[in-house]
């Protein structure tokens, strides 16, 4: 989800995700401006990890992300990757700053988390949901999660990859059933 | 993109800028002098080496010294950050942090406020793996600090190797040490690195060390060809 492709965020916000889920059988990394909706199908489930906190490149470019529109399979996006998930669902940004650890509150029963907990935080924006979508959860500030009402698309704001690794690990394993090696 | 890397001469901040350096333009190093031993920001052992370890990388180096008092500190970084914008023109600052949100979050926040991208290559890595990274890229690290039991004195000055990693692993599992320090147990000093034009050989050192506690200093150094 970096702008470029050859980028420093790709050590930042990829590779603590890979690290996490890296039990799993097989996955593969593709910068976002090389996904097609026949590889998104193909794909058992899709993240789209965050970005750094100057990096908001894929809110302007919208147009690549048209795979999701139509895609079947769960799709998990973190930060930068959750903003991208509402602009391509009609939903709106706002402003929202959030750096370090942040307290979130669950508000709708999901398979992810639940309760109230500690989350590590690195945004400038967050979102107001469509109708397509709901807030599962939130902070203090601003929406901290949202989910599609039909389909298997989740959003979160905070950074499981940093803190609360299950929350990865349950969307890789749960709800989108990987194989673990 | 120009950059600047938050430059302690230690382990971490020599491999941040070793990543960044390969894919971005390093137009400086920034580093923070604190008086403080106890600072939690900028406190390292042989802090006064990053001005021959800027000359071995031919870099320009930004240096400020700060009492070391919790927030003032953190305004001192600030305004080296500001000198290397208006020297240097960075747009983005390099760190070498690995787990600590306490301190990460606070350098995110200066950047944000001066608008300069801030960017982590280093952020969550495993730590064997880093140290493993270190020995692959021949880097030749050395212990200049102690500050957990059950590292002592013996210690302080040996080179970061394999058979050092696998002591330092030994005593994760034995006692929850973190084996690259990140709990603040050891600190490291750089002699060599591969973006080094010339290694460092010291001359002289002395050594201040009580039971767990311990620092290497190198009092006086110089560079030679490699």
């Amino acid at each position: 989800m970096n702008s470029k492709k050859d980028s420093l965020g790709f050590y930042e916000f990829v590779l603590p995700i890979i690290s996490v889920v890296e039990t799993l059988d097989s996955f593969v990394v593709r910068h976002y401006t090389e996904v097609n909706a026949n590889e998104a199908e193909a794909s058992d489930s899709i993240i789209l990890s965050g970005t750094p906190l100057k990096d908001n490149a894929t809110l302007n470019q919208t147009d690549k992300f048209g795979w999701m529109k139509n895609c079947s399979k769960p799709i998990l996006g973190i930060c930068a990757g959750m903003q991208t998930i509402g602009l391509i669902f009609g939903s709106k940004l706002t402003k929202c700053l959030g750096m370090g650890m942040t307290k979130v509150s669950t508000i709708v029963e999901n398979p992810l988390f639940s309760s109230t907990f500690q989350a590590y935080s690195l945004h400038n924006y967050s979102v107001v949901p469509s109708v397509e979508f709901e807030v599962i959860a939130e902070s203090n500030q601003c929406s901290q999660a949202i989910k599609h009402r039909q389909r298997n698309i989740y959003g979160i704001l905070f950074h499981p990859e940093v803190r609360n690794h299950e929350i990865l690990q349950r969307f890789v394993y749960t709800i989108s059933k990987h194989r673990r090696v | 993109m120009k950059l600047g890397v938050l430059y302690s001469g230690g382990k971490d901040s020599s491999l941040a800028l070793h990543i960044a350096a390969a894919h971005e333009t390093v137009a400086c190093l920034v580093t923070v002098v604190s008086k403080n031993k106890e600072s939690y920001m900028f406190h390292t052992p042989n802090i006064d080496l990053t001005g021959l370890q800027a000359e071995a990388l031919k870099l320009p180096l930004v240096k400020k010294l700060t009492e070391g008092k919790k927030e003032t500190e953190l305004k001192d970084l600030e305004l080296a950050i500001i000198d290397a914008m208006n020297l240097f023109g960075i747009e983005g600052l390099v760190t070498g942090a690995v787990e600590s949100v306490y301190q990460s979050t606070r350098i995110q926040s200066i950047c944000h406020r001066l608008d300069i991208w801030c960017l982590n290559p280093l952020w969550k890595k495993n730590q064997r793996n880093l140290l493993e990274t270190l020995i692959e890229k021949r880097f030749k690290a050395i212990i200049s600090g102690v500050f957990a039991y059950p590292l002592d004195e013996s210690w302080l000055g040996k080179e970061i190797n394999a058979d050092l990693i696998t002591r330092l692993i030994k005593l994760e599992k034995e006692f929850g040490i973190s084996p690259s320090g990140e709990g603040g147990e050891i600190e490291t000093t750089v002699l060599d690195a591969p973006l080094f034009k010339k290694r460092i050989e010291i001359l002289e050192t002395s050594i201040e060390a009580k039971g767990n506690s311990g620092v290497y200093n190198v009092t006086k150094a110089r560079l030679v060809p490699k």
